[in-house]
């Protein structure tokens, strides 16, 4: 049985080109590799190479045809001892292509999208009431949060610039070098793509790092290998190969260290699938939410916050005390209007929900603490209850959290709103260095004041 | 390296050197099809073949032990199918089947197998160095004596993070082989016209890495020094780099007319140094296999492929749900 050739597909996006010229005539023999013609596409000039051993029987397309569709028989084949006889009719329509057998019915998506069902607030406190409480400050809490878990797991390690002989860039690893040794607290060498992907390949050889950026800004020069290898793989493996990992660090302006130092990463990370998100604000989420992170079976990003490393908090005696990621916390019940932030900008939020009191304006203040998953249903429940929303974040303003809430708000509780929904974010500029200009760039609790007066019409 | 060498005396026995000569074809004979199937589009975007190369990763394997781990960048088929991943599976990832290593979810570039301790499969140039280094950190924090096997190209040396990882794998005395697949085109920019170094090898010298430059067209010498390597690994003496000459066939993906090189430089490389024939006339030569053996050999592979190519036709496509699995574990 003569084998037919068929025209190839060249490129991802092929349908047809031309035959520009055989370099084979009929009769020759031809062996698998050698090149038999050549063929434009609208990129390219191509050679066109034999896959099967045997002589060419019949060219059922000229050179210089065009248009010819993928697919089509150019030539036939003849295997060993097989004469050419007749010459079949070329075929003007293409093969078909072997028929692909159908994928099974599709179920309905689990997207991270918020339930269609009446959204319910969640307002379980994180800790039984009466637990007793320690004041602790977050940099305490986040280092008791790595140490607790690594006294737990021999797989859990830590690794960063400045992380063990120093005692941390920031302090937030006092102690740990002497208590786990040089082996699980790893100094590393001033080079965060490296070794972001040396700890996402330890990951994938079934260790759990941690992964201390000396600030967010850094990670930049890591990304790819946070986006590209800790969050894709485990989809691009059909689920064999996951990448518990946790990078975390400061996120967002300090005080004064300008342009390069200054950016609030939230909404990048909460962009991509594949990636968990949170954003502490106190001291017991710090703690809760890191240990949680440790445990997590995904890659997750962890954004801290500088200016919050020596805040106070209550955070709960506890033997192993946790937070689920993915669950807001209702900070303050109100009536009136909604306000929901993170990280940070929970500062501005408090600060002006007992400002708005004085005034006689009850806000419901919402921490989401996770961005990605987002506790859509505490947001949706309490704005279907106050009927307005203000978003408040340090972040630069196009393509914030606050827009995506913005959405999301819109498309499940738009018949609820009373006011369009504000974004409070930072300004749409680089952050100044100059005192007075940089607070002019951040977010301000008088802002959030504004705004809340503004969804109020006050 | 461009004359033909005599052919040496193997130091392995006819049953090896008969082995190698399979598992080189299969690589070929697979690639080929995958080629073809390419040309009548079952399978899609980028198809980046192997032709040409297959003694590296056949020798390579050859010095590996059980545990060892293996990743490579997209140009990644041979390594699948030398260190044991089914044909079958990885040609129905190629078609994008639910067959396939991924479930069709990851494609040609994106492929990897746990059992075999396959790594990927990486996309992007040069990422999978430091996860290679990363691998062989995990292997040395937990104290068993495996190698990581971190191939990569002459393109991909010139990427920034291979220094970063030279660096860290030297300090940390990291149980990793640096392969540089040198097929002297990263895409199609000649090594000369890219790298400031004629030998990458020697790069490592810069960070205390010994390294040595291999005839990648001959598997036996890349068995040889794959066992240097490997030894001088599991000793604690650190990374080791084998920079491995060999040569593709084909374009650098299958949309690639190959205009920045000569036809006659193609030709002039399979006539003279094909890593497959110089063993197939070892093994006749050396009277290991009579040409009814060899031709026994190229039935039993060709019977492989074909199944693999009716296996990755006949799986069906991933069902329309897996679009919303394996986002997060």
């Amino acid at each position: 049985m003569a084998i037919e050739i068929l025209m190839p597909a060249l490129s991802p996006t092929m349908e047809e080109g031309t035959l520009a010229k055989w370099l084979v005539k009929e009769g020759d023999t031809v062996s698998s590799g050698d090149i038999i013609a050549e063929i434009e596409t609208d990129k390219a000039t191509m050679e066109f190479e034999a896959v099967d051993e045997g002589v060419i029987g019949h060219i059922l397309v000229a050179e210089g045809t065009e248009n010819v569709k993928v697919n089509t028989a150019i030539a036939t084949l003849l295997e060993d001892g097989e004469e050419a006889g007749e010459a079949p009719a070329p075929s003007s329509e293409p093969a078909a292509a072997d028929s692909t057998p159908a994928p099974a019915q599709a179920k309905a998506p689990e997207a991270s999208t918020p339930a269609e069902d009446a959204p319910k607030m969640n307002l379980e406190p994180d800790w039984p009431e009466g637990t007793e409480v320690k004041q602790q400050t977050v940099r305490e809490a986040l280092r008791d949060a790595m140490a607790e878990e690594m006294r737990a797991t021999e797989e859990v390690f830590l690794m960063g610039e400045e992380v063990a002989e120093y005692q941390g860039a920031y302090k937030i690893s006092q102690g740990m070098l002497d208590e786990f040794g040089s082996k699980r607290v790893i100094d590393t060498p001033i080079t965060e793509h490296g070794f972001t992907g040396i700890a996402v390949g330890a990951a994938f050889g079934g260790l759990k790092p941690i992964v201390e950026f000396m600030t967010f800004n850094f990670a930049m020069q890591a990304i790819d290998q946070i986006v590209n290898s800790a969050a894709k793989t485990l989809y691009m493996s059909g689920g064999q190969m996951g990448c518990p990992i946790v990078f975390r660090g400061p996120n967002g302006a300090a005080a004064r260290v300008g342009a390069q130092h200054s950016q609030d990463y939230a909404a990048w990370y909460a962009q991509i699938p594949g990636l968990r998100v949170v954003m502490p604000y106190s001291a017991s989420d710090a703690k809760g939410l890191l240990k949680s992170a440790i445990r997590d079976p995904n890659p997750v990003i962890f954004l801290e916050n500088e200016i919050l490393y020596g805040r106070t908090f209550d955070v709960p005696v506890m033997d192993d005390f946790t937070v689920p990621i993915g669950k807001a916390r209702v900070w303050r019940e109100g009536d009136d209007v909604t306000i929901v932030s993170f990280g940070i900008g929970m500062q501005y939020a408090l600060e002006a929900a007992d400002k708005l009191a004085e005034d006689g304006i009850s806000a419901e203040v919402i921490d989401l603490r996770s961005l990605r998953p987002i506790d859509y249903d505490t947001v949706l429940a309490s704005v279907m209850k106050t009927n307005r929303c203000v978003t408040v974040e340090e972040g630069f303003p196009v393509g914030s959290i606050g827009n995506h809430l913005s959405a999301t708000i819109m498309e499940k509780a738009f018949d609820y709103l009373d006011a369009p929904v504000i974004n409070c974010t930072g300004k749409d500029v680089p952050m100044p260095y100059a005192a007075n200009l940089e607070k002019l760039a951040l977010v301000t609790t008088d802002e959030v004041i504004a705004a809340v007066k503004q969804v109020t019409y006050r | 390296m461009a004359a033909k060498k005599a052919t040496p005396k193997p130091n392995v026995s006819g049953d090896t050197l008969k082995n190698y000569y399979r598992e080189m074809l299969l690589i070929r004979r697979f690639e080929e099809k995958a080629g073809q199937l390419y040309g009548m589009g079952l399978i899609g975007g980028f198809c980046h073949l192997y032709i040409g190369q297959e003694a590296v990763v056949v020798g390579l394997e050859a010095a590996a032990d059980e545990g060892d781990k293996r990743l490579t960048s997209y140009r990644d088929h041979g390594h699948m199918l030398a260190c044991g991943m089914d044909p079958n599976g990885v040609m129905a990832e190629l078609t994008g089947r639910e067959g396939g290593y991924s479930k069709g979810k990851g494609g040609s570039m994106h492929m990897f197998s746990k059992e075999k301790h396959f790594y990927g499969g990486h996309g992007i140039v040069g990422a999978q160095v430091p996860i290679g280094a990363g691998l062989a950190f995990s292997d040395k924090y937990k104290g068993n004596n495996n190698v990581t096997f971190t191939y990569f190209g002459d393109g991909a040396a010139n990427q920034g993070q291979v220094y970063e990882t030279f660096n860290m794998a030297a300090i940390w005395q990291l149980p990793v082989i640096f392969v540089i697949e040198n097929n002297q085109y990263a895409m199609g920019t000649s090594q000369q016209r890219s790298t400031s170094t004629p030998d990458i090898y020697t790069r490592g010298a810069a960070f205390g890495i010994p390294g040595e430059v291999v005839d990648g067209m001959d598997v036996l010498a890349v068995k040889e020094a794959g066992e240097k390597a490997v030894m001088h690994c599991r000793a604690g003496k650190g990374p080791y780099i084998l920079e491995v000459k060999t040569y593709r066939y084909r374009g650098h993906s299958m949309s690639d007319p190959a205009k920045y090189r000569t036809r006659e430089e193609v030709q002039r490389v399979r006539e003279e140094r094909d890593p497959i024939e110089r063993v197939r006339e070892m093994l006749l030569t050396g009277k290991h296999a009579s040409e009814d053996d060899l031709k026994a050999i190229d039935k039993e592979i060709k019977a492989i492929v074909n199944e693999s190519a009716e296996f990755a036709k006949s799986s069906p496509l991933p069902a329309e749900s897996e679009l919303w699995t394996d986002i997060v574990a």
